[in-house]
């Protein structure tokens, strides 16, 4: 693939890919599995939300059961998902500021045996970059100036990733962040509608950034609402239409982690895998694997073993934060 | 004879910190600690003083006994005064809004550089730790301040990695590197306040909590501490910090 040849895709290479996507106003409702079809093996796939929120869950279920290869995969903070894509072997390089459970599970012992191993890659940039990164990648600039980084290991680690600039104006020395153009976003709303105008309530994380720099984006949604109800809040649309390729329509479709205001995290979950994955990582991984990803049949299958308990308990915390 | 001491090493670290922070200021908290000290310090001494979060949040309203689990969840908005991306709430940072950035850490150096990537050599890691979040953004671009346990395995003479820079080589080596702003104002742990001196940048001890002595920091420090003999004590906790604290944490989760 020609992007994995270049750390910044050439602008005119793409604005050829945007030129060629059909960017005219169409219903792009698709299943899971049709939209899986987006992602090609090789391919650098952003995920939208950050830590345990607004997780592209269901979407990375599609693609550890579409079997996908090689993917480079990047986020803001990466939390259980990024286990999953180490396990699953569909990803061994991710870009991230931060990866584990989450802080009250402490290191993630999944994350530690494959990278000590040196069997994945976890390339590791502060936040703020990542986050400007994905920024010039939306602007269609090249690099994008920053203050940080400079003068730590993090900087040095990344090599020839970063440069050193000089300011044209003021003489300052800053770091040269690489403009990041995702090949694909997997980007997870409460709701939109068939042409894939997103409306997303709460913490906005990156999606905003990464749905413009990405040259596909593949929406996973709570809920599909009429383009009506749309028009009727243009102020709420987040995403517009023509930056979407696919939509699909997943309840719960960042479970165990939480969408905002709709069900919090499954904390009994993360727990189980937390447990499950201490003494033998590799193997506990796995069997998760099996039991959530391989074994159900379909994304309803998968909810049915979260549990109807589970379920109502996460939804009732969610929709708390409507209730103060 | 000794009065029994009737708080936690956590409820000493966070009266200690939550102290230094003044009424007014921005302060950019991690969870745990710094979001007890700073919720303390608005319900004691700074009710104008506003938290930030990483996740995008400014001005939370801290429910006490519901301590949001990380930065970065609904829990962590609640009754904010504003939302906004994540990139944009750490260049806040940069801008220069920030007062105080306010976290914990894994490892730390006689010049304030902090470690939470790597145990040993990065190349071969013994113990790949979880990154540096925004701890190198926060670090990096506004003063800060660090709550942590004060043990000798983290408080070590060079950090293996240099996560999020405190006075690197100290000198003036942080603003030749090109960090011209913020850096590393003080270091409270549950035996001292640790400050930096103005021209070595090395750590040295600005007071020691109640009934610690002076040998105790030595013997848990990985490098030799300047601890002057004039050195200043703090003050043990007070009954209205303790009863603020214990209301804000019930279940003492963060506080044990």
């Amino acid at each position: 693939m020609m992007a994995e040849e270049t750390l910044v895709l050439p602008h005119l290479e793409l604005r050829r890919r945007t030129a060629e996507r059909d960017r005219g106003l169409r219903e792009k409702v698709m299943s899971l599995e049709e939209a899986a079809s987006f992602v090609s093996d090789g391919d650098h796939v952003a995920l939208g939300g950050c830590t345990m929120s607004r997780t592209p869950t269901a979407m990375i279920w599609a693609l550890v059961r579409a079997k996908k290869k090689n993917l480079v995969v990047s986020r803001s903070i990466m939390s259980s998902e990024g286990e999953v894509l180490y396990g699953s072997g569909i990803s061994n390089h991710v870009i991230t500021s931060w990866f584990s459970q989450g802080i009250v599970w402490g290191v993630s012992k999944v994350m530690r045996h494959y990278t000590e191993s040196g069997e994945a890659r976890f390339d590791e940039w502060s936040h703020m970059s990542i986050g400007l990164r994905y920024r010039a990648g939306a602007m269609g600039i090249p690099y994008m100036p920053v203050r940080s980084m400079i003068g730590s290991g993090v900087n040095e680690r990344l090599g020839d990733e970063v440069k050193e600039v000089i300011c044209p104006f003021t003489d300052e020395r800053l770091l040269a962040l690489p403009a990041l153009n995702p090949d694909v976003a997997l980007i997870h709303v409460q709701r939109a509608d068939a042409y894939g105008n997103a409306q997303l309530d709460g913490l906005q994380f990156m999606d905003i950034d990464i749905a413009m720099a990405a040259n596909r984006v593949i929406l996973t949604t709570e809920q599909i609402v009429s383009n009506d109800s749309i028009r009727r809040r243009p102020d709420h649309t987040r995403i517009p239409f023509f930056t979407v390729d696919a939509v699909v329509e997943v309840p719960y479709g960042s479970a165990p982690h939480e969408c905002y205001g709709v069900y919090e995290p499954f904390f009994d979950h993360m727990d189980t895998l937390a447990e499950q994955t201490k003494k033998d990582p590799e193997a506990g991984i796995k069997k998760y694997l099996d039991d959530f990803y391989y074994g159900p049949s379909s994304w309803s299958g998968y909810l049915d073993l979260l549990g109807a308990d589970a379920i109502v308990d996460a939804s009732r915390r969610g929709r708390s934060i409507y209730n103060d | 004879m000794t009065e029994r001491k009737n708080y936690t090493a956590s409820e000493l670290l966070a009266v200690m910190s939550a102290r230094i922070l003044k009424d007014g200021q921005i302060v950019f908290a991690g969870v745990g600690i710094p979001l007890l000290a700073a919720t303390l310090a608005q319900g004691v001494h700074a009710p104008g003083l506003t938290i930030l979060f990483e996740g995008g949040v400014i001005g939370p309203f801290v429910v006490p006994g519901e301590l949001p689990p990380s930065t970065n969840e609904q829990r962590c908005t609640r009754r904010a005064n504003m939302v906004l991306p994540i990139t944009d709430v750490l260049l806040l940072l940069q801008r220069g809004y920030i007062d105080v950035g306010f976290m914990g850490g894994a490892q730390i150096d006689r010049y304030g550089n902090l470690n939470s990537s790597y145990i040993g050599d990065p190349e071969k890691p013994a113990i790949r730790l979880p990154g540096t979040g925004g701890g190198n953004d926060i670090s990096s671009l506004t003063q800060m301040i660090v709550a942590m346990k004060h043990e000798k395995r983290r408080f070590v003479n060079k950090v293996d990695f240099i996560t999020s820079p405190g006075f690197i080589d100290g000198g003036s080596s942080r603003a030749d590197s090109g960090l011209i702003a913020g850096g590393m104002f003080r270091v409270v742990t549950d035996l001292a306040i640790l400050a930096f001196d103005d021209d070595t940048k090395e750590m040295k001890v600005l007071a020691l909590h109640p009934g610690v002595d002076p040998d105790e920091v030595r013997d848990n420090t990985g490098f030799d501490i300047t601890i002057p003999d004039n050195v200043g004590r703090t003050d043990p906790p007070q009954k209205n910090e303790l009863a603020v604290l214990r209301n804000l944490d019930p279940e003492r989760l963060y506080t044990a």
